[in-house]
């Protein structure tokens, strides 16, 4: 039995340990407290580390320090321009001042229920004073479109200017306000979706569909229309090779035929009596044929012999 | 309940096999308590770091320091903790799809038609999946700045990738504006993390999957198909044209070409000719009236014997026509 001091020790360094930590808290750097004292605030302690506070008397409320999301559920909304669409919009927020928050929504839940009161209003009011475009686009880009784009489906918007970006600055401007009486600062708020209410969407497909069997028939038609040209462009251009090859060609011989008139010309020309007397023999062996018959005087050159020898001079 | 376990009365509970037995276990307890207070020291004194990842270490909750991979000492008994966010690792979020099993040949699980729908800056709608890659840059605003990543990383990229493809026309989401897109959302989304100061690192965005919505595909397809058809018509005259014109090209070259020939040939031939002329007329020339005879007797002796039938009339005799029947044989 002599030896229990030791345990004494440690039970007594521990019962110290004991009481001792009732007076102290930590707090993470995630969090931030709310001490009050029987229901009554004292402080708010916003800094991490290790903290005093009365045992039993003071309470530590806990809170959130890190940036929270709130995610709204899809709203139907028309635009400006009568389009039926749902909006799905999102926010970041966090707890500014604990206090506040602690004394009017006291949890995130009633929080998240009060944003969605003051986030969804304002998306509401400001998606309804705007067209469609300009909730969908955010900024003037010109963009590249096969089918072109009809203005009556703009809603008559020529000026987009900063569109969707624009109309969120607005509607975070409209709800900060709104939510710093709540002790929360809205970090802030984006449209997550935005999409065609059911029957708007097959309004939407149907319309995509003829656009783009309009692009088809557009192409066939081109196809054709391009194929005629080439078919036409090779006829001409087989004409046109031809034609002048038969022009050159006949160019060619006239010349020739002509040159051959003027040798024949120049030649003959020096006797042609002689000529006439040659073409005429030639032409006799050439054209008197087997079965021809022929009459001949014997006054004739060929047959004066044949009568008398001495007929040499006529 | 004792006295039944122990098989004694329990008048024998204090005896001095009691003592002898407590003495035993108060022998065990004083070695093993250190023992134990010990291993709890060491056990809460020490912690590891793997090397994809860095050690945030917080003293009574305050963010204390960063530690790098291995092995390494805190304050024990819960007074310091430890938190080891992968810092290397590069996280990936797929958007209107889910990867079920990746691999050689990955699975693909439902799509997810409420993310992927979009509205384009045309009106129209589009079918786009995509995927996220981010990295943890700051490892304590990491931890203490935001409370559920994955959600805000889901939701900023969902807004980001729908104001990109609002501001852009189907054709161009379908294909010619992909990449800036690309780059384009993940310098906003990186603005917008920045804006959050939430130490994420957006690596990559990257459109996966650009479809136009199925009711409407087919039309796109045949807009594909109609395209294709056109370029058919037209190669398919081009074609044409290319059998065509060459062809006459040679014709053309043929018809210059025989025409030369026949150039050739006539002024040759009149060139002969008339040589041949005037090289008969010089001779001639020199003795006329032989020449002449000589010729005309030659070129009777030739034409005579061809003919079958000849009449040689006396030129005394007249009236001698109506009593033959010529051509009656």
């Amino acid at each position: 039995m002599q030896n229990k001091t030791p345990i004494i020790v440690v039970i007594v360094v521990l019962i110290v340990l004991f009481v001792f930590s009732l007076f102290l808290y930590t707090i993470s750097e995630t969090e931030q407290v709310v001490i009050t004292q029987f229901g009554q605030v004292k402080r708010v302690v916003a800094d991490a580390g290790l903290h005093f506070k009365l045992p039993i008397v003071e309470q530590v409320n806990t809170f959130e320090k890190r940036i929270l999301e709130w995610d709204g559920n899809p709203t139907q909304v028309p635009t400006f321009d009568k389009r039926y669409i749902w909006v799905d919009s999102l926010a970041r927020w966090r707890i500014e001042d604990p206090l506040k928050f602690f004394q009017t929504v006291r949890n995130e839940t009633s929080a998240h229920s009060r944003l969605d009161d003051i986030i969804n209003g304002t998306v509401r009011n400001q998606i309804s004073n705007n067209p469609l475009i300009k909730a969908v686009r955010s900024s003037d880009r010109q963009m590249q479109v096969i089918a072109g784009i009809d203005e009556e489906r703009l809603g008559g918007v020529d000026e987009i200017g900063t569109g969707r970006d624009g109309i969120v600055e607005q509607i975070l401007a409209k709800a900060k306000p709104a939510a710093e009486g709540l002790g929360i600062e809205l970090v802030d708020i984006r449209i997550k979706r935005i999409n065609y209410v059911e029957q708007v969407r097959k309004a939407a497909y149907e319309r995509m569909i003829a656009e783009r069997q309009r692009i088809a028939a557009e192409y066939r038609s081109e196809g054709e229309g391009r194929m005629m040209e080439i078919n036409g462009e090779k006829e001409e251009e087989e004409k046109r090779i031809l034609s002048e090859a038969y022009k050159d060609a006949q160019e060619i011989m006239g010349a020739a035929d002509a040159e051959a008139i003027k040798i024949y010309a120049e030649a003959y020309s020096k006797d042609p009596e002689f000529y006439s007397f040659l073409k005429t023999l030639e032409s006799y062996e050439k054209n008197l044929e087997k079965a021809g018959i022929v009459i001949l005087s014997t006054d004739s050159d060929y047959f004066k012999y044949l009568k008398s020898t001495d007929a040499l001079s006529p | 309940m004792a006295s039944a376990r122990y098989g004694q009365g329990p008048a024998d509970f204090f005896d001095d096999n009691f003592q002898n037995r407590l003495q035993l276990s108060w022998v065990w307890l004083k070695w093993a308590i250190p023992l134990i207070v010990i291993l709890v020291f060491l056990s809460t004194s020490f912690y590891m770091v793997d090397t994809d990842s860095k050690g945030v270490v917080q003293r009574f909750g305050r963010f204390n320091r960063i530690t790098e991979p291995g092995l390494h000492f805190k304050l024990p008994l819960g007074i310091e903790k430890v938190q080891k966010p992968q810092v290397e690792r590069i996280f990936k979020e797929e958007f209107g799809f889910s990867t079920l099993r990746a691999g050689i040949k990955t699975t693909y699980g439902r799509k997810n038609l409420d993310e992927s729908l979009m509205l384009c800056g045309d009106l129209s709608v589009a079918e786009v999946e995509w995927i996220v890659q981010f990295k943890i840059s700051e490892p304590d605003k990491f931890l203490f700045n935001i409370r559920n990543p994955q959600k805000i990383i889901r939701d900023v990229s969902e807004s980001v990738m729908r104001s990109m493809v609002g501001d852009s026309s189907v054709d161009e989401v379908l294909s010619s504006r992909r990449v800036e897109i690309n780059g384009e959302a993940e310098q906003k989304m990186q603005k917008i993390l920045n804006l959050y100061d939430c130490g994420i690192q957006v690596v990559a965005v990257k459109l996966q999957d650009v479809n136009p919505p199925e009711p409407v595909k087919p039309a796109f397809n045949e807009v594909n198909a109609a395209q294709q058809d056109k370029e058919k018509l037209v190669n398919k005259a081009k074609e044409e044209y290319n059998k065509v014109i060459p062809k006459a090209r040679g014709q053309a070259l043929q018809m210059v070409k025989q025409a030369q020939g026949y150039a050739i040939d006539r002024t040759n031939t009149a060139k002969g000719d008339a040589k041949r002329f005037n090289q008969i007329w010089a001779e001639y020339a020199q003795n006329k009236d032989v020449t002449r005879r000589r010729l005309y007797l030659e070129s009777l002796g030739k034409v005579l014997p061809k003919l079958e039938r000849k009449y040689i009339i006396d030129d005394q005799v007249k009236g001698l026509l109506p009593l033959m029947n010529i051509g009656e044989e």
